[in-house]
């Protein structure tokens, strides 16, 4: 029995049976502890693209409602951020492949420069708002900078957690406990960690040509 | 069992906190989300009494009342702010605390593992923290009637403006609301644990042979309710965070441009509160299916149990709760036709709405079709089985009268409407969990609930909820409006009072009637006649493990399935039926 949340995903259920997958309707063991950990993330996934729905439906009602949407500038630093994202999401996905034909020193390294790039990113976001304070933009200014602002802090919400599951695989890696059964948090948080660069790109859209 | 695998049992936990409070066993969970909706359902169900003695004598001063609340009922008789306040709590604590806990996270917690051939859920951890967090959400919700101001009074629909602006709109709606909102968002994050937790497990940790058609449909039904509540609480949990930063940051998401309340305009604009019921209702409307898919399937299993025959139409059914999920995302403009909708709008909302009648018309067809022919055995269990096939049938009844624009336009505000969801939502659900109960008791406890207090709870609850709710309809079509506090000073409401009255009685009793339900639960743990592993000859897996099951449910076996879930009615051997795990 698990003892901890991230052996939930991490680690797996315990010890491992002797025995072959059966295919369909095979419980216990690590191949089943797998694939659940996998339809754990997708159904994350899929609720965390319904509420950015939701929020996407709502700025776009709310815009066509009435005149007093005035766009916020893009402060320019975003466009360093994005880059700063994707290639964090880059180095985390060589990592990965590194990993899997058994260069652990690089995927060490890797892992790592793609952690930090993350939280790079975050602090450059901290930038971000404080460039649209300075500009007089605040939460409630009009709908476009409430939008704005509740769309990158729920986006840094998201990135926090995927950080966290970075950071634990890491640590983990850091101190040699990277086994086979912990093959499954790198792949999770990895798919994880892409899933966050697309909902960022597709803010970023939202933002330059509707904000 | 020869082709089962033997593992080493897993260890159960010893000490007291980690084996029974913030355990990690399925089962432990199942029963601490029972007790949960369990209380909830008490509260709930006593601000409804208080509602409904207040609607029929609201100048009766009751000395209690004022110490309950000093300011909502000063001098003992409760003012209609504090009506609306309780009708508020009533409404949100029975929905979210009663009819999403209780048939999904509690039954489903304990039993779809043990049914699916699985040793737990696929992620302990997350459960654990899921319940924690329903019970935050509970002790936030309840912290509401404490505070300044008392419970919020926008209803558990909390329609901006009137949620959204703040103290200024009347007692309660100051912190009270807040604390509303937030325990909401806090309950969304758990149902989303609790959804991930559920698809997962059904997904992946099939016992080898449990093929998904080979599923029993409380199974499908969980997995379906799952699925629902995945998408609809992410849009809830959206749509609150909108709310509250209207409430709390000055957005104008909800609050429209040059609001006057009480003689002050907001300084917010250009908002929607039509945005919030879009929102809303997108959750609300497959909200109403996740509390009645779980008592679908808990229906769908007592029936063929007890009338010793297979589900009528198994693949028929399962592929009716697929289309009922499915096509409740798409009808949730129904609860909106007064919003000043488009009529073509409507009437695709109406068309998608008229729809589900297909597959709700085809489980019931099936639930009598499994009945048909039948030998059937009276149990408690099964007669709260059928009792729900009734209130399903007569609360969807009423549903496809309110589908249609032109007939919403004049039932919307009226008791018509409260009538149709009590029945369907509300108690149809519960005689699910009742059911289920009655059911499920032996293998949780290893004994059975007595059945003749059984059958009188039966009785007095069947024919008293018909007492409360059948007139609401007959008052909806004469015209009586809902939401009010009090109907006294109306003229056009004096013949219908004496309705009025009826009701009120019928609730107080079909109330106190629980308190027999309340004792056989209590009694029957501890004195009630001692079960046998499989006390109603059923098929599926929970039946054939002893009562109550093992730490790690199967003791270190992995079972193998080799049958459907209801083979009734088999000629020819000793018994009458196939376990799910007996030889092929």
């Amino acid at each position: 029995m698990p003892g901890s949340l991230t052996t939930d995903i991490a680690g797996g259920r315990g010890a491992p049976p002797s025995t072959p997958g059966f295919g369909d309707g095979d419980s216990g063991g690590r191949g089943a502890s797998r694939r659940a950990s996998f339809t754990g993330l997708l159904v994350l996934l899929a609720a965390s693209i319904m509420m950015f729905a939701a929020f996407t439906s709502a700025f776009f009602v709310r815009r066509g409602l009435s005149d007093d949407w005035v766009s916020t500038p893009m402060p320019r630093v975003l466009w360093l951020n994005t880059s700063v994202l994707l290639v964090s999401s880059a180095v985390i996905e060589m990592a990965r492949r590194v990993l899997r034909s058994g260069h652990r020193v690089a995927f060490n390294r890797l892992w790592t420069a793609g952690t930090i790039l993350g939280a790079l990113f975050l602090c450059g976001q901290y930038l971000a708002w404080r460039e649209l304070n300075a500009q007089g933009f605040y939460l409630a200014t009009n709908p476009s900078s409430s939008f704005f602002f509740l769309l990158t802090c729920v986006h840094a919400i998201h990135l926090l957690g995927g950080i966290t599951a970075l950071g634990y695989v890491d640590v983990q890696a850091l101190r040699l406990r990277l086994g086979p059964g912990k093959r499954t948090a790198v792949d999770v948080s990895a798919a994880f960690w892409h899933f966050l660069d697309a909902v960022w790109i597709f803010l970023m859209l939202l933002f330059v040509f509707w904000g | 069992m020869s082709s089962s695998i033997v593992h080493a049992a897993h260890q159960a936990p010893t000490g007291f906190i980690r084996r029974y409070i913030f355990s990690l066993d399925h089962k432990v969970i199942g029963i601490q989300y029972y007790f949960l909706a369990l209380f909830s359902v008490f509260l709930g169900m006593g601000l409804s009494v208080l509602m409904r003695y207040h609607m029929v004598y609201p100048d009766a001063k009751v000395s209690w009342f004022e110490k309950l609340w000093p300011t909502g009922a000063a001098g003992g008789i409760m003012t209609p702010e504090l009506y609306l306040s309780l009708m508020t709590m009533h409404g949100t604590i029975m929905v979210f605390f009663v009819l999403t806990t209780a048939p999904q996270s509690g039954f489903g917690n304990y039993f779809l593992p043990i049914q699916i051939g699985a040793e737990d859920m696929a992620f302990p951890v997350l459960n654990m923290l899921s319940f924690w967090t329903t019970f935050l959400a509970l002790c936030v919700m309840v912290a509401a009637f404490f505070v300044p101001g008392g419970a919020p009074l926008a209803g558990w629909t909390v329609y901006p403006p009137l949620s959204a602006v703040g103290p200024l709109a009347g007692p309660g709606e100051g912190l009270g609301q807040s604390l509303w909102i937030i325990s909401i968002a806090i309950f969304s994050g758990a149902s989303l644990m609790g959804a991930i937790n559920f698809i997962a497990t059904t997904i992946d940790l099939r016992a080898k042979g449990m093929t998904m058609m080979r599923l029993p449909l409380t199974c499908w039904a969980w997995l379906v309710t799952a699925i629902l509540g995945l998408l609809g609480f992410a849009v809830l949990l959206a749509a609150g965070i909108l709310l509250l930063l209207d409430r709390m940051a000055e957005t104008s998401f909800f609050i429209p441009a040059g609001l006057v309340v009480s003689d002050q305009i907001l300084n917010h604009k250009g908002g929607s509160p039509l945005l919030w019921q879009h929102l809303f209702w997108f959750f609300g409307h497959p909200e109403v299916y996740i509390a009645i898919l779980p008592g679908m399937g808990v229906a769908s299993q007592l029936l063929s149990t007890f009338a010793r025959k297979p589900v009528f139409g198994y693949r028929a059914m399962v592929y009716a709760i697929l289309s009922i999920g499915f096509l409740g995302f798409f009808v949730w403009g129904h609860h909106m036709f007064m919003s000043g909708m488009s009529p073509y709008s409507a009437m695709a909302f109406a068309t998608l709405t008229m729809a589900i009648g297909v597959p709700s018309a085809i489980k019931t067809f099936n639930w009598i079709g499994t009945l048909w022919g039948g030998r059937i055995r009276f149990t408690s269990a099964m007669m709260f089985a059928m009792g729900f096939v009734s209130l399903f049938v007569t609360g969807g009844i009423s549903g496809i009268f309110l589908g249609q624009p032109a007939l919403d336009l004049y039932f919307h505000d009226t008791y018509f409407v409260v009538g149709h969801f009590h029945m369907i939502m509300g108690v149809a659900a519960i005689f699910g969990m009742f059911a289920g109960t009655f059911y499920w008791f032996p293998k949780v406890t290893g004994r059975l609930m007595n059945e003749t207090l059984g059958k009188i709870h039966f009785y007095l609850t069947f024919i008293g909820v018909y007492c409360i709710f059948t007139p609401m309809h007959w008052l909806g079509i004469a015209g009586n409006p809902r939401r009010y506090a009090d109907f006294t000073n109306f003229d056009f409401m004096g013949k219908l009072m004496p309705v009025h009255t009826f009701m009120t009685w019928a609730a107080i009793i079909t109330a106190s009637a629980q308190l027999i339900f309340l004792f056989n639960l209590f009694w029957s743990m501890k004195k009630g006649a001692v079960a046998t592993d499989n006390p109603w000859d059923a098929t599926t897996l929970e039946w054939g493990i002893p009562s109550p099951p093992p730490f790690d449910n199967f003791a270190g076996h992995h079972p193998v399935v080799n049958h459907g879930p209801y083979e009734y009615g088999v000629p020819g051997g000793a018994k009458d039926y196939l376990m799910q795990s007996d030889p092929p």
